[in-house]
Formats: structure tokens, C-alpha cells, sequence
């Protein structure tokens, strides 16, 4: 096998360069502080946590005396030291900070130690002597269902009369399957750095992708007003979704142990606390009735997703919302009954990871248009085609047709037909089904499968209001600027396009724009940077802001060129007219002589969104990303291992601010999707207590997991909505691209399945034993 | 016993440093952080994400060359480092602050995103990138970089971008000269090898700590004594192991004696007859000495653990660790290898499978160690067999194999991992059978009967088909969160029937139709 190895595209130059990421020299020196780097304050502690042994009991007593008395340790901290609300949770509040008598899984934080070294913090914090009263736990998403115990009501929505279509269809087919959770794995453990500044404040370091809303929950526990609370972050080491709200228990106890000791305290987790406390990726379990007709056209689709919410809602609300609005992929569903059911369990409380029940919800559809395909023995790539959103959509057809979600709002932008048609013929699809076939033909142990899977992602929080940002662009009196925005920048890109935007704007080059930590004190009330929005949202802020310090500076160019307003250009770093051309930076000093002012705020609202949460119905989205992919595997039926021969993946992320982020993003997105699907197991034992806490037994993709030849473009089209230099988002959408990972291991067992016509009954992750297991027809014990 | 010093010495970055006073089971990594030297990052603590990642420069007990080894900074004690020189991700720009060019391809090819990662996997580049400059050698193939890349985990690039730049930093077309020849990109090996040799010197490193002891002999006889007066104290070698007591366990290690430098123990020989590895060997060195007779187990030494590991870690370390998951058993089992141990009365050897007494016991006396493995060479593993069988009726035929199965392919822990050997005579017939597992029972194991039912048969499906079935009745594996009790029991047969797929005599097939890592 060559490797193909090819740089990212550069030569496509729309208004977007391939600039590396601002930090990238930084990070290659190891110069890029994170939030444990930032040189400590003298007389700093250390904080770590004791945590319950029990998924759910009642907390009969505890003597810790033996925590206190350990050398180093300064204070210990319980629940009773919370003055005002002891709750992290962000929707409801049930989201104990540290838990009071009830426990309600194995790992959840009960006290905290304060101590003058990591060290004895987490050898002190073992030695807590909690005396509790046992309580069944329930573990499983299923017998929450089955007593219908819900962190949140169920949720359902329907379209059509899904009944009579089914009763009425050609062909009928129902079953079950599951796809797992996943660990978020940013490499940079959940970590805050509390400092306690005059007058009753503090200043507290975070990786967090949220800062408003860890001041929010800070000042809620302190009884503070919001503003005596400041929250800062840089960058993160990774976020996806993991510390969105779950950075918020450990940025409260760090904020609680500064305030009680007066000191600067840090409360930086091991990668163990870090996977035994925290939420993950929902697990989904579907059952689904489907009626469809002989060419594979749905009918009707009835579908149950029961997900695991772990013991709070946290974000599991959300999360099924969105899975319900994605089930319909990039196909038309005429009659839908759609129902998810958030259980209770005593596990970690299930949160935001990118895609955000999204690929959950988009799963269910692929996993039955295989199972359609297969009954009927057709490609199952007929069958998607089949079934796509209708070609002629667009504002001008609007309503005419196949182009309404089963959430009422109509797709205006639909590329899907054209997009998987390059794909398919770039890809070969066609040609090398038949090349696998003949493969299968003649190899006893191995097996090849191919799959083509699409992706239609919609853009925009779920929920309206949170769809706003603001900027600061300060320009200084050299002419160099400062940006400041309301998204936090986990490696996504998000400071490196902002950049790139406010430069533009000026007509400045990119580096004289940089961006600083995002704070609480800067921009207010911001949202999380999440839901694939960063660089929508702030970047359309940033513009705003940067074009109005452009148009007061306008007036004094025009004078200083002696030529009319309209004949001014800001390029290069300079600006022309009149035949004649000053520097940007002499602009500047001029405007400032002529006292105007050079700095501005910026605001973005996403228009047109409504939302009834109640009937499920509305325009959630402001404009949908597509894409697909083509993965072709070899799967070993004596063990289960495979490989991955070959991806090829073409993405709409609209016109790329940054092609090569873009691509980033993208390529980043389907491993990690892939790891989600095959290695990436969480497996809890009989009591509750999750057994694969550490990279040692949970395996995120490696170095040979990268495909030998992955091949990535950027469908070229403008965004259809008003957006940033009409791009798309692209944080989240390409997670969906790695279905063609798990379809094409299916495709490669569906010969080997007992029985013409039905499909393997394979479920995520594909772990090796999973595929063997199917590939045999043998039952795990 | 030879006199002591009380303190450490090293380079780093190039720099001579002595430390004093820390603890014993201090971790590099929590040094270089209080240090200042921030750059390097934890992201486990236990050897299994590279964010920790630095190079250490030593020199090669075998030929004097100083070769540079990527290691896990997170599990390996400061007292190890002593006489060596440690490079940080801090150490490699030049003072001008140019970018070595594993930097700025790592920067062109847009191979960070969060950046947290990106430290540990320019330390492996870099590692790569001296040790292929000193021999000369050209740019690494993509598998090179795989593998030296196999311990760095990076959750936001999926690879490709990382790959792309591993190989562009020798690609001296893509860069301006100016930054390409500085003098930084390769270091002077001659003027390191004279600073390392400065710090040499017989002094045994003891050092002690008020709560702990940590000391390192230099020679055998040193060793055996510290391990009489000291029965209860930690035997360290690699550390790979060890380091996590202390990271994940919070154990106290009060007395630690250090074996890494003890110089009989360094050494790698080849007898008559057998490959003697000592316990100070890495697993690296003491498999790509292995490798060169049983080519068979290049796959297994590439999987086995990530290259930090299997520079830091040694071969006898993983032996006489004694779990019943480590991969180095099973084949060592099959190919009749023997340990030697060395105490207070003397040395004493015995086959591999007869050390392991039962779930992380045994048969090592408490003045004992592990000091060597040896492992028969083929000609002589088939002479001595056929000597043993008594009866000489010609040359027999070896036929060898090792296998593991994983969730992933890269550095992870088998599910069941099986080491195949049987020997046949000219007839086909199997006169011995040698069939080792890990990770199916409390120690590494034999498949006794499933071996009894190969013997005297020919070597055919039908017969392997029996063997396996012999297995189910031998065998009952734990169900736990690697695999299932069903799943284990079906590996350990199928990896059986691929041996015989693989080396049967009538239709031998390839790799390539058998195993999905053959390309790799
Ligand atoms: S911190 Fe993960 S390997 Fe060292
Ligand atoms: S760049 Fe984020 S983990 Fe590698």
C-alpha cells in the first residue's frame, strides 16, 4: 500500500488562506501555556477529591479525621461549606457540587481536600471513612426505562399517521441495536486555578468552553453577585463537548477551597478522577418499525431511542432534542413517530460531545437504510439516494415537495445529490463494489466491505437565545490590534479565524491582529462555544466590530487621501484612493490626533430561529452542512481485527474561511468518530463502577489507525445563508462521516450473515470481539 | 562496596545539572515542571499518551554510540537519569529561536490543533529525527513514523497531518537552508559523547533521602549485596511498571535499588547455543535481538507496547513482573526459554513456565533477581530436542509462531496473546509441541493437553481441530472489560488454527490471507 500523503489543497484560495493556527508555533515549542502552566502565585494549595465508593446510597456518616490529619493538608471541604446553592447543573439544578447524603455513582465528589501538595491532597483524599446506607442502584438505560425513571419527561415527536402508513407499506421490518458512549479524552484533564483577589473576588483560570456560565455557577454557590467572580481562559488542551458544563464542579470546589483558605488553590484532575467523574457521549438504544416500499422509499418510521442520561440531566435534554432533529439525516421522512427517553442511571451524568446526539439520532436512519437495503438486496447506496431530500429544493420551491423535516422546517439548501454524486465518482465506488465482491470470493478469512455514508448536520443551538456573541477589536495607536470574543479556543481554530476575519476587514494582514484569553470580564453573557457555532457566531461579532472602527476611520482616510469615502480600499496594510496610498498605521495615528474612536464592540444574533420545545417543531437551524464518505475495510473472520484500506470524504463546510483548519477539523472529526464506533469501549462492572478509566483500557485511535490513503476535499460552494464569509461550521458535522467506517465493516459480514436477506446484527462499537461475535453467529456469554 | 555519591547528574538540554535532595520516586516529569520547564505535559501519568514525552541521549552499551531515546517523563524516576543527557521540547529551538525542523513541519502541516499533544510528538520526531541523521539514513517511511509515533496519543488531529510533517522535516527542499542547516537540527554527537564520558565514573549512586533509598550498583556483586542487606526493598529496572505504583497507586517505595546500571546486566550475548539477555536490556534491544533468529515475531515486538515503552521498559522486567497479561511470555514459553537467577547462593536456571507458581507469585527467592533470559537459538532448540527425545531419527523442522489479538493495534493490552511451536520430523509428524498463552489464566500458561493431543500426529487440520477442542476443556478465562470469557476461549483456537494455516506443509497461505496487519 502507498500511503497517500498529500498536503492539504492550498491552491484553493477563496476569501480563505490555509494560515497555520495562531498558537502553532507555540505549541511546537511547548511555549503554549495551559492552564496548569500558568506560574503559580506564592502560597498555592492543591485541591483533589474524595468520592463515593457506592452508586447509590445514602451517606449514614463520615469521619474524615484521618484526611485532615494527613501531613499537607490545610482543609477539608463538605457539602455544608457551601453557603448559597450546592448545584453545578446548568438546566436543572441537580447537580450536587459535593454530595450532601445522597450518593448516586460510584466516583461522585463528596469532599474536597486542600493540601500543600497535589500529592498529599490525592493520597489524603483516599482516606475518607464514609459510612453508607446501600441503595439499588439501577444500571442500566433499560430498567430506567422499564420503571420509567427519566432525568427529563420523554420527548416525542410525529409527523403523518405513521400507523396506517406502516400497516399499509410493502414491506415492513423492525429490530433493534445500540450504539456506545464515548469518553471526550481531551488530552488536558478538567482543570481550575482559583485565586482570590480584593474586596471579596476572584479570578479563576479554567478550561472551560463555557466561562459565563462557570461565573454564573461560582457566584450561585458563593451567594455572590456575578460580578465579583472573573473566569479566564487561553486555550484549551481539547474540550469537545466535555467541558462545556462539566469543567463546572471542579471551577466551583477551586472557587470554594480559595475562598475558605484565602489562598490561590488549584484543582487539577488524574486522568482516572477525570473518566470516573465526568460525562460522556450518550449510549442510544433504538427499536424501529419501518415500512418502505420495493425500490427502498420510506414510508413510515416508528423509532425508540433510549439513552443513558447518567444521574442528572446536565445536558441529556439538549441532547435528545437534537438526536430527534438529526434522525432524519439528509432524507425525507413523510410519517414519523419518534420518541427519546433520557433514563436515570446511577452512572456518570451523561454531557455535550461533538456531534451532541446529533450522530446518534443520524445513526438510527443509516443503520435501517442498511437494514432496508439488505432485505431488499440493494446497494444500500441505492437506497440512500432513494430516499435523500428532493433535489429541487431550494427557496424557490420551498414546500413543494420532499423538502420538509419531520420538524417542520424546510431544507432550502440541499447539495446532498450532487455532493455524494462527485464523491461517487471520485471515490470509484462502483467499480471497486464489484473488485470486492470478486475479493470475497476467493478469501476464506478475510473480508471487504464498502460503504458510502452521507451527512447533513444542522447549524445553530437548539435552543434560540443562545445563539448571540459579541467582540472588542481594540486597534492601539501603532496600528496593531487586539481582538477579544466571547468563544474559547480548544484547537478548533476558532482564534486562528477570527484573525483572519478582523484582518480583512481592516485590510490589515493577520499578523498584526491577535487574540487574547477569553474572560468574563471582557465579553459578557456568552454563550458555549459549541454546537459547531464558534466561528458563526463570534466571527460575525468580530466583523461588526472591526467594520465600525473601519467606517470611523474612513472619513479621516478620505481627507488624508483627498478623495471621496467610496473610493477608499484598506489593503495590504494600507489604505488607498485618489491615486495615492497611506500605511494603515498612519491612518491610525492620524485618527487618534482627531480623537476618534478606535476601538468598538461587536454583536451577532442568529435571525430568523424559533423553537417549540413543546411540539418539537420550528427552525432550529440557520443552514445545514452536508457531506459524505467512502470507507472501505478488510475485516479478519477468525478474530474480528480489520483494517482501514481507504477513505475518501467530501465535505461542504460552505466557502472555507481556512482550508486547511477545515480539513483539520474534518479529518479529526472522522478518526475520532471511528474511535467512537470500533476501539472505544466504556464498560461498567455489576456494582457501577466504570473499569476503563485511562488510556490503558480505553483505547482512543492511534498512529496505524490513520488510514493509508485518506483522501479529503472541501466541497466548493458558498453557504446558502447569510453567514461569515459564507462558510459553514465545521466542528461537529464530520463526526457523521465515520458511519462509512461501521457500514463498510457491516457490508463486509452481511455475506457471512445466517440467511439471504438479512443483516449482521452489529452493534458500536465494532470492537474486535463484536465483529467476531456476529462474523460466527456467537453469543458472548 | 565501591564508594557513593550522594547527589545527580545530567544534561539538560545540554546543560550540566546536579540535583540534590529529591525524593527518590521524584517522576522527570514532575521535576521538569517544577523546574519551570513547563512544555512537557501530563495527560495519564501512566505511560500511555506521550504528552510526557522527552528524549533521553545515552550511550550504547554495545558500540559507545549515542543513540536517543523517546521516553514517558511521567513514570520515570530522576535517579534513572543519572549520566545521561535529557533533551526537553524546550531544548531544541536555538537560541535565535529557530525552529528545529520537526518544529516548523509540524507548523506548515498544520500537525497541532489544541496543541497539548504537540510537545511529546515533536519529542519523538526529534528522537527519530537524531537517530536517522546519525546513521545516515532517509527520510522515514510512513510505517517508520507510525511506529515511532505509536506512544503519542492525539485526540484532535487524526494523524495524517503529524505523519505529513514527520516526513517533511527531511524533505531539505521544503525549507529555507538557513533554517534547515543550523547548527541545532542535529546535535554534535561528538561533543555530547565527551560530556557524557566526563560525568562517568565508578561512584555508585546512593541516595539517601530521609523517607527512602535509592541506590544504584554497578555491578553485580554490588547488587547481591544491596539485596541481601535490603530483602524488602523495590527491584527497578525500566520502571514502566514500577512508576505506576507510585503515579496511580500512591504507593511509598521506601527502599529502591536500581538494576539500569548494573554492567553485567547491560549486556546481550550470543553462545553456542542460546541469546543470553540481561535484565537491564530494554525490550527494544531484546527483541530486535530476538527478531534476527525468529523473524516470526516482528509483529508482536511492534505491538507489544508503545516505543517510549520499549525503550524505557526491559525484557527480563516484564518476566519477572510475573502478570499474567505481559506478551513477551508466550512465545519465550514456546521456544523452551530458560531464566537464570542469581542470589546469595549463587545462580540457579530454570525453564520460563516453571518461574510462574500462580497469580503474581514466583519462584524467586527474596535475595534473588532475575538477571538473564535465554533464549535458544533455532539450530540448537532442534538439536537438543531431538537429543532429549532420545531417539535422533533426523533433522526436525520448527515451525514457530506468535500472535496477539487487541482492541487496538497499537500499544494495548491483549485479550489473549498465544506463542505456537512444534516440531516435526520428516514425516510431517509433530514430535513436540509447544503451545504458550497469556491472558487466559493467572500466569502464563501451557496448553498441556491440547499440546498431548498434537503429538505423534501429523500436522493437519484435522489434528490442530482437535487440539483446539482440548483447549475448552483446559482453559475457563476471565470475562472482564478487554474481552469475554467466549471470545478469549475462540482466540485461543483460531490464533492456534492461523499457525496452522500459516505453517502447514501443504498449503502454507501468506500473511496477507490471514492476518489484517500483514501491510502493516
Ligand atoms: S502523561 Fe501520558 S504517557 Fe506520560
Ligand atoms: S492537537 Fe489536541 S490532542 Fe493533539
Amino acid at each position: 500500500m502507498t500511503p497517500d500523503m498529500t498536503p492539504p489543497d492550498m491552491t484553493r484560495d477563496l476569501d480563505g488562506r490555509s494560515l497555520p493556527h495562531e498558537s502553532a508555533r507555540l505549541h511546537v515549542m511547548g511555549a503554549a501555556h495551559y492552564t496548569d502552566d500558568i506560574p503559580e502565585i506564592q502560597g498555592t494549595l492543591y485541591a483533589a477529591m474524595g468520592v463515593s465508593s457506592q452508586a447509590h446510597a445514602v451517606i449514614e456518616a463520615m469521619n474524615l479525621e484521618a484526611v485532615k490529619s494527613f501531613p499537607g493538608v490545610v482543609a477539608v471541604l463538605t457539602a455544608q461549606d457551601i453557603a448559597g446553592e450546592n448545584n453545578h447543573g446548568s438546566i436543572l439544578h441537580d447537580d450536587p457540587i459535593l454530595a450532601k447524603d445522597l450518593v448516586q455513582f460510584i466516583g461522585q465528589p463528596i469532599f474536597a481536600v486542600i493540601a500543600t501538595s497535589t500529592d498529599s491532597a490525592r493520597k489524603a483524599a483516599r482516606l475518607g471513612d464514609i459510612k453508607y446506607q446501600n441503595l439499588p442502584p439501577v444500571l442500566s438505560p433499560h430498567d430506567a426505562h422499564a420503571q420509567k425513571s427519566y432525568v427529563v419527561p420523554p420527548m416525542r415527536l410525529r409527523r403523518g399517521d405513521v400507523a396506517e402508513k406502516l400497516a399499509a407499506a410493502p414491506h415492513k421490518l423492525s429490530g433493534t441495536f445500540s450504539v456506545g458512549g464515548q469518553e471526550q479524552f481531551y488530552l488536558e484533564g478538567q482543570i481550575s486555578y482559583a485565586l482570590p483577589r480584593e474586596n471579596q473576588s476572584l479570578h479563576v483560570y479554567c478550561s472551560t468552553q463555557h466561562p459565563t456560565e462557570m461565573q454564573m455557577l461560582i457566584a450561585h454557590m458563593l451567594g455572590w453577585p456575578q460580578h465579583r467572580v472573573t473566569v479566564e481562559v487561553r486555550r484549551m488542551g481539547g474540550g469537545f463537548g466535555g467541558k462545556e458544563t462539566q469543567s463546572a464542579q471542579f471551577a466551583c470546589i477551586a472557587a470554594l477551597a480559595a475562598h475558605h483558605t484565602g489562598r490561590p488553590v488549584k484543582l487539577r484532575l488524574d486522568r482516572d478522577d477525570d473518566m470516573m467523574i465526568t460525562g460522556k457521549r450518550h449510549c442510544f438504544y433504538y427499536d424501529y418499525s419501518v415500512g418502505f416500499d420495493e425500490t427502498g422509499l420510506i414510508q413510515a418510521l416508528k423509532l425508540e431511542m433510549i439513552l443513558r442520561a447518567g444521574y442528572s440531566a446536565d445536558l441529556s435534554g439538549p441532547v435528545a432534542t437534537r438526536a430527534i432533529c438529526h434522525v432524519d439525516n439528509a432524507y425525507y421522512l413523510s410519517d414519523v413517530d419518534l420518541a427519546a427517553f433520557c433514563a436515570k442511571t446511577n452512572t456518570q451524568s451523561n454531557t455535550a460531545f461533538r456531534g451532541f446526539g446529533g450522530p446518534q439520532g443520524a445513526m438510527a436512519i443509516e443503520y435501517i437504510i442498511d437494514d432496508i437495503a439488505r432485505h431488499l438486496g440493494i446497494d444500500p447506496l441505492d437506497v440512500r439516494h432513494r430516499n435523500f431530500y428532493g433535489k429541487n429544493a431550494g427557496a424557490k420551491n420551498a414546500g413543494q415537495g420532499r423538502d420538509t423535516t419531520p420538524y417542520g422546517q424546510t431544507v432550502t439548501d440541499n447539495i446532498i445529490h450532487d455532493l455524494v454524486e462527485r464523491l461517487q465518482q471520485s471515490s470509484d465506488y462502483r467499480r471497486r463494489r464489484v473488485l470486492i465482491n470478486d475479493y470475497n470470493k476467493n478469501s476464506k478469512f478475510l473480508r471487504k466491505g464498502i460503504a458510502l455514508t452521507p451527512c447533513k448536520f444542522g447549524i445553530s443551538f437548539n435552543v434560540v437565545h443562545l445563539n448571540q456573541a459579541g467582540a472588542l477589536v481594540h486597534v492601539y495607536g501603532d496600528g496593531t490590534v487586539l481582538v477579544n470574543h466571547g468563544g474559547t479556543e480548544m484547537g478548533q481554530g476558532l482564534h486562528t479565524k477570527i484573525c483572519q476575519i478582523v484582518a480583512a476587514e481592516l485590510g490589515i494582514t493577520p499578523d498584526r491582529v491577535r487574540v487574547t484569553a477569553t474572560v468574563t470580564d471582557k465579553v459578557p453573557n456568552t454563550s458555549a462555544t459549541a454546537a459547531s457555532t464558534g466561528a458563526d457566531l463570534n466571527g460575525k461579532a468580530a466583523q461588526d466590530a472591526a467594520a465600525q472602527i473601519r467606517g470611523r476611520l474612513l472619513p479621516v482616510a478620505a481627507a488624508m487621501l483627498g478623495c471621496a469615502e467610496s473610493e477608499v480600499v484598506f489593503a495590504n496594510n494600507r489604505v488607498q484612493g485618489g491615486g495615492k496610498s497611506i500605511g494603515f498605521n498612519d491612518l491610525v495615528a492620524k485618527a487618534y490626533m482627531a480623537r476618534v474612536q478606535l476601538w468598538s464592540d461587536g454583536f451577532y444574533a442568529t435571525p430568523g430561529l424559533h423553537w417549540d420545545a413543546a411540539s418539537m417543531t420550528g427552525k432550529p437551524f440557520f443552514y445545514f452542512c452536508y457531506g459524505a464518505a467512502v470507507s472501505e475495510v478488510t475485516v479478519d473472520t477468525l478474530t474480528g481485527e480489520w483494517r482501514l484500506d481507504r477513505v475518501d470524504i467530501l465535505h461542504d463546510v460552505g466557502r472555507s474561511l481556512n482550508p486547511a483548519i477545515d480539513r483539520g477539523q474534518i479529518e479529526g472529526a472522522f478518526i475520532q468518530g471511528l474511535g467512537w464506533l470500533t476501539t472505544e469501549q466504556l464498560v461498567w462492572n455489576d456494582k457501577g463502577r466504570l473499569m476503563t478509566h485511562a488510556p490503558s483500557t480505553y483505547k482512543i485511535p492511534a498512529s496505524h489507525d490513520c488510514p493509508p490513503v485518506f483522501n479529503v476535499a472541501l466541497y466548493e460552494a458558498d453557504n446558502a445563508a447569510d453567514t461569515i464569509g459564507r462558510s459553514k461550521a465545521v466542528g461537529e458535522p464530520p463526526i457523521l462521516l465515520s458511519f462509512s467506517v461501521f457500514f463498510a465493516i457491516r457490508d463486509a459480514l452481511a455475506g457471512l450473515a445466517a440467511g439471504k436477506g438479512s443483516s449482521p446484527p452489529l452493534n458500536a462499537p465494532a470492537s474486535c470481539e463484536e465483529i467476531f461475535r456476529v462474523a460466527n453467529g456467537f453469543k458472548a456469554v | 562496596m565501591t564508594r557513593s555519591r550522594e547527589h545527580l547528574k545530567f544534561l539538560l538540554n545540554g546543560e550540566a545539572r546536579q540535583v540534590t535532595n529529591s525524593p527518590p520516586t521524584m517522576t522527570v516529569l514532575n521535576w521538569l515542571r517544577a523546574e519551570g520547564l513547563v512544555g512537557t505535559k501530563e495527560g495519564c501519568a501512566e505511560g500511555d499518551c506521550g504528552a510526557c514525552t522527552v528524549v533521553v541521549a545515552e550511550k550504547s552499551v554495545k558500540n559507545d554510540k549515542i543513540e536517543f531515546k523517546a521516553i514517558n517523563s511521567c513514570i520515570r524516576f530522576m535517579p534513572t537519569l543519572d549520566g545521561k543527557a535529557i533533551y526537553t521540547v524546550e531544548g531544541l529551538a536555538d537560541a535565535e529561536k529557530n525552529l528545529h525542523p520537526v518544529q516548523q513541519a509540524m507548523i506548515d502541516h498544520h500537525g497541532s490543533q489544541c496543541g497539548f499533544c504537540t510537545p511529546g510528538f515533536v519529542m519523538s520526531l526529534w528522537a527519530q529525527y537524531q537517530n536517522i541523521q546519525a546513521h545516515g539514513g532517509d527520510k522515514p517511511s510512513i510505517s517508520d513514523l507510525q511506529i515511532a509515533l505509536n506512544g503519542n496519543l492525539c485526540r484532535c488531529t487524526g494523524y495524517r497531518t503529524i505523519l505529513a510533517a514527520g516526513q517533511a522535516a527531511y524533505d531539505r527542499a521544503a525549507y529555507d537552508q538557513a533554517v534547515y542547516d543550523q547548527p541545532a537540527a542535529t546535535v554534535d554527537r561528538q561533543e555530547l559523547s565527551q560530556k557524557l564520558t566526563a560525568m562517568e565514573n565508578a561512584e555508585i549512586l546512593h541516595l539517601p533521602h530521609p523517607s527512602s533509598m535509592f541506590a544504584a550498583p554497578k555491578t553485580l556483586a554490588d547488587l547481591l549485596t544491596l539485596r541481601q542487606n535490603h530483602p524488602a526493598a523495590t527491584i527497578l529496572a525500566g520502571g514502566t511498571d514500577v512508576g505506576l505504583w507510585v503515579t496511580k497507586q500512591h504507593k511509598n517505595l521506601p527502599e529502591i535499588i536500581y538494576l539500569g546500571e548494573v554492567a553485567e546486566l547491560q549486556a546481550m550475548t550470543t553462545t553456542a547455543d542460546s541469546l543470553v539477555i540481561g535484565a537491564a536490556v530494554s525490550l527494544h534491544d531484546g527483541f530486535a535481538a530476538i527478531e534476527q533468529h525468529y523473524p516470526q515475531m516482528s509483529e508482536l515486538a511492534r505491538r507489544f507496547a508503545s516505543t517510549p515503552i520499549c525503550q524505557s521498559g526491559t525484557l527480563v522486567g516484564n518476566i519477572a513482573n510475573g502478570s499474567p497479561i505481559g506478551d513477551s511470555m508466550p512465545f519465550l514459553i514456546a521456544l523452551r526459554a530458560e531464566i537464570e537467577l542469581i542470589g546469595a547462593k549463587g545462580a540457579r536456571r530454570m525453564p520460563l513456565e516453571d518461574f510462574y507458581l500462580d497469580y503474581r507469585k514466583t519462584a524467586l527467592a527474596a535475595d534473588e533477581i532475575v538477571a538473564y533470559l535465554h533464549v535458544p537459538l533455532p539450530p540448537s532448540l532442534s538439536l537438543s530436542l531431538s537429543l532429549s527425545l532420545a531417539k535422533h531419527d533426523g533433522e526436525f523442522t520448527l515451525k514457530f509462531a506468535t500472535y496477539k489479538v487487541a482492541r487496538r493495534y497499537d500499544s494495548d493490552i491483549s485479550a489473549v496473546c498465544g506463542g505456537f511451536a512444534v516440531w516435526l520430523d520428516a514425516s510431517h509428524r509433530i514430535r513436540d509441541a509447544r503451545l504458550a498463552y497469556g491472558g487466559v489464566a493467572g500466569i502464563p500458561k501451557r496448553a498441556r493437553a491440547a499440546e498431548q493431543s498434537l503429538l505423534g500426529r501429523e500436522f493437519t487440520e484435522a489434528s490442530v481441530r482437535a487440539a483446539m477442542a482440548a483447549l475448552s476443556g483446559e482453559f475457563s478465562p476471565l470475562s472482564d472489560h478487554r474481552a469475554s470469557h467466549a471470545y478469549r476461549l475462540a482466540m485461543m483456537q483460531n490464533l492456534l488454527l492461523r499457525f496452522y494455516l500459516e505453517h502447514n506443509q501443504a498449503a502454507p497461505l501468506p500473511r496477507q490471507a490471514t492476518n489484517v496487519y500483514a501491510g502493516f
